[in-house]
């Protein structure tokens, strides 16, 4: 087993240890609390999960696979999130999303191969005074045009 | 956290002035903010505020605060609801009416304050101020009920939202808090609790309207010992956020609502069901929980009775479909969250297995002033088969974008062109869609239809959980048809054919024909598809599914057959349809735009101007982004 592997299952173990007699239904607050600490579920965590709670581990990625918050590759340094809520649509956040792919080079979803940006596409951030919004690991840039991805993109990149 | 329990029974009770102390009346007085002893400073930081900058605006008030050496208590409150005027900052002076300070960005700090402090009128930075008797007022500033935005609303579920600190439980009191529980655990049956809200005429506010005393009583009808509560606060509505507003600003009165509603129907457990994307709500209900617990509102043997009700937080994990009762429940369990057919309705086998009650946030907020009030108060306002108020998240082309609470039965003209402050730029008013995706659009000829949830279904929308926003001549119609249905396409659950597989056809089809691809005979097919859709479903989100289509097709026939018949789009905003020219008097010749063409369709020489070769151009808009002269056009 990889050190990285040991750490994974290691976390998992621990997350795991303060549920006992943990059931069905803590299925989910269990997913959460693993991707809140590891960034995503792995293989790993999965199997582990699945051990723990005695489910088949394709029981389990039925229900993680239906949910939008489970992600199951790792983010990018800076996580992006593109608010498509009914307000900025019709503002115009077809065009920053789109304008977002262009810059990146990667789909909603996507790391980028240097592992510094992912993007995610969001239904509604609920912050629609703002539309069109993005959300930048907790910051928020509002009232986006598509000509503005490219200067915010490249500030992140200079930061590295 | 522990407040005088003395006080506390007081309060409850209704702060009758013979039986209580000095010392308490002006404790009471303080926590109402009817006069303040040293300035204070409030700022609205929720989700809304943050985002426009709301925390670099309190940083820059602490530095002023402590520079001036003014001595005063900063507050951080919800939202008030006009988010457009973000971030809000108010001051109450001593002796003074409350200030209401508007768009008090990092940069206008100082000057606000400084005028605020010198006792001036800060020019051209307020919104309004609070109307209190006896508080000297502030000049050339309107009253708060005078003020176009605020004067037309009713607010009793957001009356709090923005006035008072969230995060205080006594505040909360002061305001009537926890009154209408008290009053309810020590003079109330559970049957004449279900029987007092079924008078009241109050009706699920999470859309389909159910009344509210009819699905309690089922609840209570039912014999087994272990029942549920379960509030769905998964508000998964694209462009809504009025049960976020509610519980960052004002989570005891979600709280309170839910006690009584446990209580009138026996329940122990109290279930949360809350998006996990709203980790500020989330934050501020746990706060709240634990200070109603740490002083006997919650958790054993409430106020002494033998009333006790466990509250849990379940985070949801990201799914429309949950918003459907059944579907919520499954996904508490642990399961995928879809829906199963009713009957049996949760009522009577839910939550695992066992009767369960489900209500959303803003029901469960209307019901303490229900029982403050009387239910003959509550029915007063309104339509005949709509009672109460209705909170509405107002955005899109409108002015005035933010939450506002208005009586049932108001019309669309007043909302847009008195509260929404009209159509942003001037522009011309096209439609609103009401109810989200599962809804529909209503155009000028409902301007004067009174809203109540009859009158919007009959125009073929629906109420929904009350997002509205708002679309002007420049929005085509049959684009925003195909976004609810990529939105619907994206959260069907996939359990049945219909809503699988129907809504990708529908969504397909309207690709089509916003791609210019489309054909006279996709219009009747739309229409046709759409009605099976809607009578063959499972469950609610794909018997409605398909009205955003069917609304749109019903008031904008012509646009879409100007799609497939002439190919063009009247609104000028379906990509496929448009064309990107290069302006030559503005183009320099940078070469910018050519070099960042994903297909080569840019030509020119340097330091000339350069020109789009239309055969090649995939319309992707980079050149659009790239040009720093404004020189491309878009038509």
């Amino acid at each position: 087993m990889s050190t990285t592997t040991t750490s994974i299952t290691a976390g998992v173990k621990e997350i795991l240890s303060a549920h006992p007699e943990a059931k069905r239904d803590s299925l989910i607050p269990i997913l959460q609390e693993i991707q809140e600490k590891q960034g995503f579920l792995s293989r790993e965590a999965v199997v582990e999960v699945g051990k723990a709670l005695n489910l088949p581990v394709s029981k389990i990625y039925g229900v993680a696979t239906f949910y939008n918050q489970f992600r199951f590759a790792p983010q990018g340094k800076y996580h992006i999130q593109v608010c498509r809520g009914t307000a900025c649509h019709v503002k115009g956040s077809a065009a920053v999303l789109d304008s977002l792919k262009r810059e990146l080079k990667i789909d909603s979803g996507e790391t980028t191969r240097d592992g510094l940006f992912s993007l995610e596409v969001v239904a509604c951030i609920g912050a629609c005074g703002l539309a069109p919004v993005i959300n930048i690991d907790g910051n928020f840039h509002a009232n986006l045009t598509s000509q503005k991805i490219p200067g915010i993109v490249n500030q992140y990149r200079k930061q590295g | 956290m522990k407040i005088n329990n003395a006080f506390l029974q007081w309060a409850i009770d209704g702060a009758d002035p013979k039986t209580g102390q000095k010392e308490w009346e002006d404790r009471m007085v303080a926590l109402r903010r009817e006069n303040v002893q040293k300035p204070v400073v409030f700022i609205g930081t929720g989700t809304c505020g943050l985002g426009a900058g709301a925390a670099f605006t309190l940083e820059k008030i602490r530095q002023y605060l402590e520079k001036n050496a003014i001595d005063a208590d900063i507050v951080e409150v919800g939202c008030i609801g006009l988010c457009v005027e973000e971030p809000l900052v108010d001051v109450q002076l001593p002796g003074r009416c409350r200030l209401m300070g508007k768009t008090i960005t990092q940069d206008k700090v100082d000057e606000f304050l400084k005028a605020v402090f010198a006792g001036e009128t800060p020019k051209g930075l307020t919104l309004a101020q609070f109307k209190t008797d006896g508080l000297e007022p502030w000049d050339g500033v309107k009253f708060q009920d005078e003020h176009p935005f605020f004067g037309p609303q009713t607010r009793w579920v957001l009356r709090n939202c923005g006035v008072i600190n969230p995060a205080s439980l006594e505040e909360y009191l002061a305001r009537d808090g926890y009154r209408g529980l008290k009053k309810v655990l020590s003079t109330m049956s559970g049957e004449a609790v279900c029987k007092e809200i079924e008078q009241s005429g109050l009706r699920g506010r999470g859309g389909g309207g159910f009344p509210t005393g009819m699905k309690w009583k089922f609840a209570f009808a039912q014999k087994d010992p272990q029942k549920y509560l379960v509030c769905n606060a998964d508000e998964g509505d694209p462009g809504a956020f009025m049960d976020r507003a509610v519980i960052e600003g004002d989570p005891h009165r979600l709280l309170e609502g839910m006690a009584i509603a446990a209580y009138a129907i026996g329940a122990d457990k109290g279930y949360i069901y809350i998006r996990a994307e709203y980790p500020l709500a989330i934050e501020r209900l746990k706060h709240a929980i634990a200070e109603a617990e740490a002083n006997n509102l919650l958790g054993e043997k409430i106020l002494g009775t033998d009333f006790s009700l466990k509250m849990i937080i379940k985070m949801g994990a990201g799914a429309f479909v949950c918003g459907e009762e059944t579907a919520l429940i499954h996904s508490m369990e642990g399961e995928r969250g879809e829906p199963t057919v009713k009957p049996p309705f949760p009522a009577e086998s839910g939550y695992l297995g066992k009767p369960t009650n489900v209500n959303n946030v803003e029901t469960y907020a209307n019901v303490p002033v229900i029982f403050l009030k009387g239910p003959e108060w509550f029915s007063s306002i309104g339509t005949e088969k709509s009672k109460g108020t209705k909170v509405f998240a107002l955005a899109g082309k409108i002015n005035n974008v933010g939450l506002i609470e208005v009586p049932m039965g108001i019309t669309l003209r007043e909302i847009i062109y008195e509260i929404g402050g009209g159509i942003k730029g001037g522009k011309k008013f096209k439609a609103m869609q009401t109810g989200g995706p599962s809804g529909g659009c209503l155009v000028e000829k409902h301007l004067d239809t009174p809203i109540d949830y009859e009158n919007l279904s009959a125009a073929g929308s629906m109420m929904g959980s009350g997002g509205m926003i708002v679309l002007d001549e420049d929005d085509c119609m049959v684009s925003v048809a195909k976004y609810y249905l990529e939105f619907t396409v994206e959260e069907s659950c996939g359990k049945c054919v219909p809503c699988r597989v129907g809504n990708k056809r529908l969504h397909e089809t309207l690709e089509k024909i916003c791609e210019g691809k489309g054909t006279e005979e996709d219009l009747p097919y739309l229409k046709n598809l759409s009605n099976v859709i809607k009578d063959t479903s499972l469950c609610g989100l794909g018997q409605t599914s398909p009205n955003p289509v069917l609304s749109t097709m019903e008031y904008f026939w012509d646009e879409y057959v100007a799609h497939v018949t002439t190919r063009t789009c009247p609104s000028g905003k379906c990509k496929a349809l448009m064309t990107y020219t290069i302006d030559p008097a503005k183009c320099t010749g940078c070469t910018l735009c050519a070099r960042n063409c994903p297909v080569d369709a840019i030509a020119g020489e340097k330091r000339e101007p350069h020109v789009i070769d239309q055969t090649k151009c995939i319309r992707c808009g980079a050149c659009y982004d790239k040009c720093k002269f404004s020189a491309i056009n878009v038509q």
